[in-house]
This record gives C-alpha cells, structure tokens and sequence, in this order.
C-alpha cells in the first residue's frame, strides 16, 4: 500500500475541501477501497474519512418515498422495517450480496462507489483500460465468463458488480451530492456511465462531491417486488445474472413495471425495452419472455459468456412469476 | 474560509487548527509560512503534495484504552496483532474474503482486515481474547468445544466472533439462515455442521 495521508473530517464542508487536494479519496466502509489499496490498484495520497458525519438516517418521507444518509450501513438498510415492507427488491438486494461482516461495514455510498471485480482490472500482470488507460482490455479476448453482455465498448467488458445498485436503479432512485459548488441531484441512470472510450471514468461525481444521501422516491406498487440473483454458489458470491422486478398487476393485465439487471450490464442495468414489453400486457408466461427477449436484444456475447444470455431471460422471467404470485 | 469553520479544532493529521496557527505565530511571517501552510491539511485546497504523517488514536480493546501512534496504512487487525500482542484475530486472505479476522467493533462484527486502524478513535474493539470473563469462558467458546467446531483452529476466533455477533443481531431463524449468515468465515478443514451445532445451542440457551 503507498502512503497516504489521513483525514478525519467532522462536517460535510471540511470532508469536500479535503477531498479537492492531494488526490484524495473519501473512505467510509473501506471494504473496496482497502482491498483496492492493498493492491496497489487504488493509490491516493490522501483519505478522508466521513464516517463522522451526519449521514446516518433513513428518513420516511411523507409521500411514501424514504431518503437513505449516505453512511447508512447495508445490513441496517436490508433490515429497516420501513425499506423491507415498501421496498423489499431493495432489502432482498442488499442481502444477497457480500457477507455479514462487510455488510456491517459497507455503506450506501460507498456501495454506489464500488469497482468492477474484473480479474485483469484486478490483476496487475494484464493490462486493463480501466486500470492504465489506453493499455488495452485483456477481458476481451482473455477468459470472459464473468464479463458484460450488455452496455460494453471495445475498451472495457467488465460487469459493475452491486446488487444494491441493480434495485435502485429499478426503484428510480436519485442520488444527492455535495460540492464545494453547491448541492446537486443526480438520476440513478445519469450517475454510473458507459465505459465507452473512456471506461475510466465510472461516474459523473467530480473531485470534491460527496454523496449525502439517495431518495427512493414513492412507487406504491413496490411493495411487490423481488431480486433473484443467480450465482455459481449459493451466498457471498457475485452474480452471473439477477433481476430487479416491481410489478402493478391489476385484473390481470400490468399497469406498471420496474425491470433492471445484474450481472450482465457494465453498469447496473435498467430495461426500459422489458418495461415497455410488459406494460399493457397481459399477466401471463409469454408477456414474460417477450419481455426478457426485449431486455436482452441488444446483448453481445464473448468468448465464454454466451450462456449469460439464455441465463439472464430466463432470470428475469423467473422472478417476475415470482412477483406475479405476490399479487 | 467561510465562517462554520472558523474556530475549531480540526483533526489534520495530528496538528490542529489552533496549535497550528499558534505554531506560526511563533515562527513569524515571511519566508518560513508558506511550508508551515502547506502542512495545514484541509484548511488550504490546491497543495498536491501533503506528507502521510503517523497519526495518534485511542480505543478500546476489550475493555482497556489503548493509544497507539500509527502509520496511518495500519490496519485494525495488523493492530492486534503486531502492536497489541493480540494475536488471537488472525490474517487469512488479508482481503475479506475468509473472515479469519473477523472482531466486533462497537458490537457490530467486521472483517478488521479491511478497516484501518486509524478510523478507530473512540471505537470499542472485542477481540476473541476479551470474550471470556476470567477462567470462565463465553458460552459461544464453549459450545465450540463441546459440539467440536473445527479442526486446525486457525479460523476458529473468527467463526466465534461472528457467531457472537450471528446471535446478537437477532436474525437468523432457521439452519439455513445460520449457515447463509456464517458465509463470511471460511472454515478449510470443513467443520461446518459443528459449527451450526454449536450456534444453535448458544442461541436457544
């Protein structure tokens, strides 16, 4: 690990302007920025450590929706009673991924802020664009099975490994920033970016913003919603595919629909191809995998990852039968 | 600078706001201020090249305060063990991933890999040695040793710890919740089923 200096900041305004010098990066959980670090994959010369800051609540918000601190733990947002009735494709989301431990550890804005788990992103004996750019994509023509069928350029091919994410991003969650220039709000699908040319570049957050919170706005049919992740193992491993789905089944045509990804995307992946096969249409088997179908038209499959295709169809036609059933 | 920071005593790296600026008054002006600056970390914005300095924090480990001066790349586990002779937390996989090194911070159980040692001012930090009361030991320790929970026994105070904390958050109801809650601490030698043995037998006590 290179050094780096250390910073405690007691308030919003001292972390954003320590956060502008020497490069610096906030530290909340740690548990990806560590990681990253110990492999000299991350190498700040600067941390600012936020957890003393007042970003802890998760406050229901009168018109059904929830603002989430952005220091909010995941295992007490997975557990809060308010998040597990009114948007349980978030709680199931949250639990599926990590371990215990580093969902004790691991907090809202950090979780928005992790990186890809990519073995050459990881590894520094292959070259990665997102790690050197312009060095090259060793995922592309290397062992892929992992990799992104949706969302990739010929730079860069990697998965964005949340599961959180993937449920907010079919929430239509809006993240809250802090900046030496004033507060802004930034639409969940505006935040993380394509990797493009450019897959350095993750997210559109600039040098000194800080996440405050994310607001799930009001979706009264998210009450019946699900995540499906779909893994090699059955706990504490990344998905291969999953689905986010929030269904409004009314006499048995659907109203409304919420559908996003995991797994496949190179960012968590909302399908508003899925949402539109499904709204209007019937509730029934063949609305769903037309659905799927629309989800997954654009995908482009690699070497070792085609089978993510049929997978991910399949994943999401399973968890809106799921759905289905709540209703 | 506007005026919500004026005044207070900020945590950079060791020097505060006020001894720092009392710490120029001494020196004086002129040529000898703009280095003095430059160490002024997070009060002036645009200097790229802030030395990493060692930084002082002070916790509590199993009851007892300790105050350590750190290099602040530490982390709480390489803590433990090498400066507070607390071996008994031990380094798996160094990346979370195995949960050998798994402690309870403020009750709340954490991979003390990934967490710096620096961030745990103020912090109470429960290690395996500080779970017994004397001679007698926590019931989690026990019932590893009356249902054989392992074999090595290198993961062993890890699987405990997060059984403790397994137990306190209150959430696993059933064997596969057990099992899907304990999926942070590997346990190479496979002694899985004496490990739910003995959580079980903690929880319905």
């Amino acid at each position: 690990m290179e050094p780096f200096r250390f910073v405690k900041a007691q308030d919003n305004l001292t972390a954003i302007r320590a956060a502008g010098i020497n490069q610096a990066k906030f530290i909340a959980g740690g548990t990806n920025m560590l990681d990253l670090m110990k492999l000299n994959i991350e190498t700040p010369k600067q941390i600012v450590d936020i957890n003393k800051l007042s970003l802890y609540k998760i406050e229901e918000l009168q018109n059904g929706g929830v603002r989430i601190g952005a220091l909010v733990k995941n295992s007490d947002l997975a557990y809060n009673p308010y998040i597990i009735k009114n948007f349980p494709v978030l709680s199931e989301a949250l639990l599926s991924g990590a371990s215990p431990q580093l969902r004790n550890m691991a907090t809202t804005g950090g979780n928005l802020m992790q990186r890809t788990r990519c073995p050459y992103f990881y590894s520094t004996d292959f070259t990665c664009n997102k790690r050197v750019p312009g060095s090259g994509c060793a995922a592309i023509t290397g062992y892929n099975r992992m990799n992104a069928v949706l969302g990739t350029s010929d730079k860069c091919i990697a998965t964005h490994p949340s599961d959180m994410c993937v449920a907010m991003a079919a929430l239509g969650a809006i993240i809250h920033v802090q900046g030496q220039k004033g507060a802004r709000a930034i639409p969940f699908a505006d935040f993380h970016l394509l990797p493009g040319q450019t897959p350095q570049i993750e997210h559109n957050l600039k040098q000194d913003e800080l996440i405050t919170h994310v607001e799930i706005p009001a979706l009264s049919f998210a009450t019946k919603s699900h995540y499906l992740k779909v893994r090699d193992r059955a706990s504490y491993e990344f998905a291969l595919t999953s689905a986010a789905v929030a269904l409004d089944i009314q006499g048995g045509t659907i109203k409304g629909a919420r559908i996003a990804l995991g797994g496949v995307g190179t960012k968590p992946w909302r399908s508003l191809e899925a949402e539109k096969a499904l709204i209007g249409a019937p509730a029934n088997a063949q609305t769903y995998r037309a659905a799927a179908e629309a989800a997954l038209a654009a995908a482009k499959p690699y070497t070792n990852n085609a089978f993510k295709v049929e997978l991910a169809k399949r994943t999401l036609v399973r968890a809106l039968t799921t759905v289905e059933g709540m209703s | 600078m506007d005026n919500s920071s004026e005044g207070k005593d900020r945590p950079t790296g060791g020097t505060t706001r006020r001894q720092f600026l009392g710490q120029v008054g001494f020196v004086g002006a002129g040529l000898q201020l703009a280095p003095l600056l430059s160490k002024a970390t997070g009060i002036l914005p645009g200097n790229d090249a802030l030395p990493a300095e060692p930084v002082t924090v002070t916790m509590m480990v199993n009851g007892s305060p300790k105050t350590l001066t750190l290099d602040t790349r530490v982390t709480l586990l390489d803590a433990l063990r090498e400066k507070l002779a607390m071996p008994g937390s031990k380094k798996g996989c160094d990346h979370g991933q195995c949960g050998a090194c798994t402690v309870l911070v403020d009750g709340r159980r954490i991979n003390s890999c990934l967490h710096l040692a620096v961030m745990c001012e103020g912090s109470e930090v429960t290690t395996i040695e500080g779970l017994a009361k004397g001679e007698e030991l926590h019931p989690m320790q026990a019932a590893f040793l009356k249902h054989d929970g392992f074999q090595c026994g290198y993961c062993t105070p890890g699987q405990i710890c997060s059984a403790v904390g397994l137990v306190k958050e209150g959430h696993a109801k059933t064997d596969a919740d057990i099992r899907e809650l304990m999926s942070g601490n590997i346990c190479r030698c496979g002694a899985y089923q004496n490990i739910l043995a003995a959580i079980k037998e903690v929880q319905n006590a």
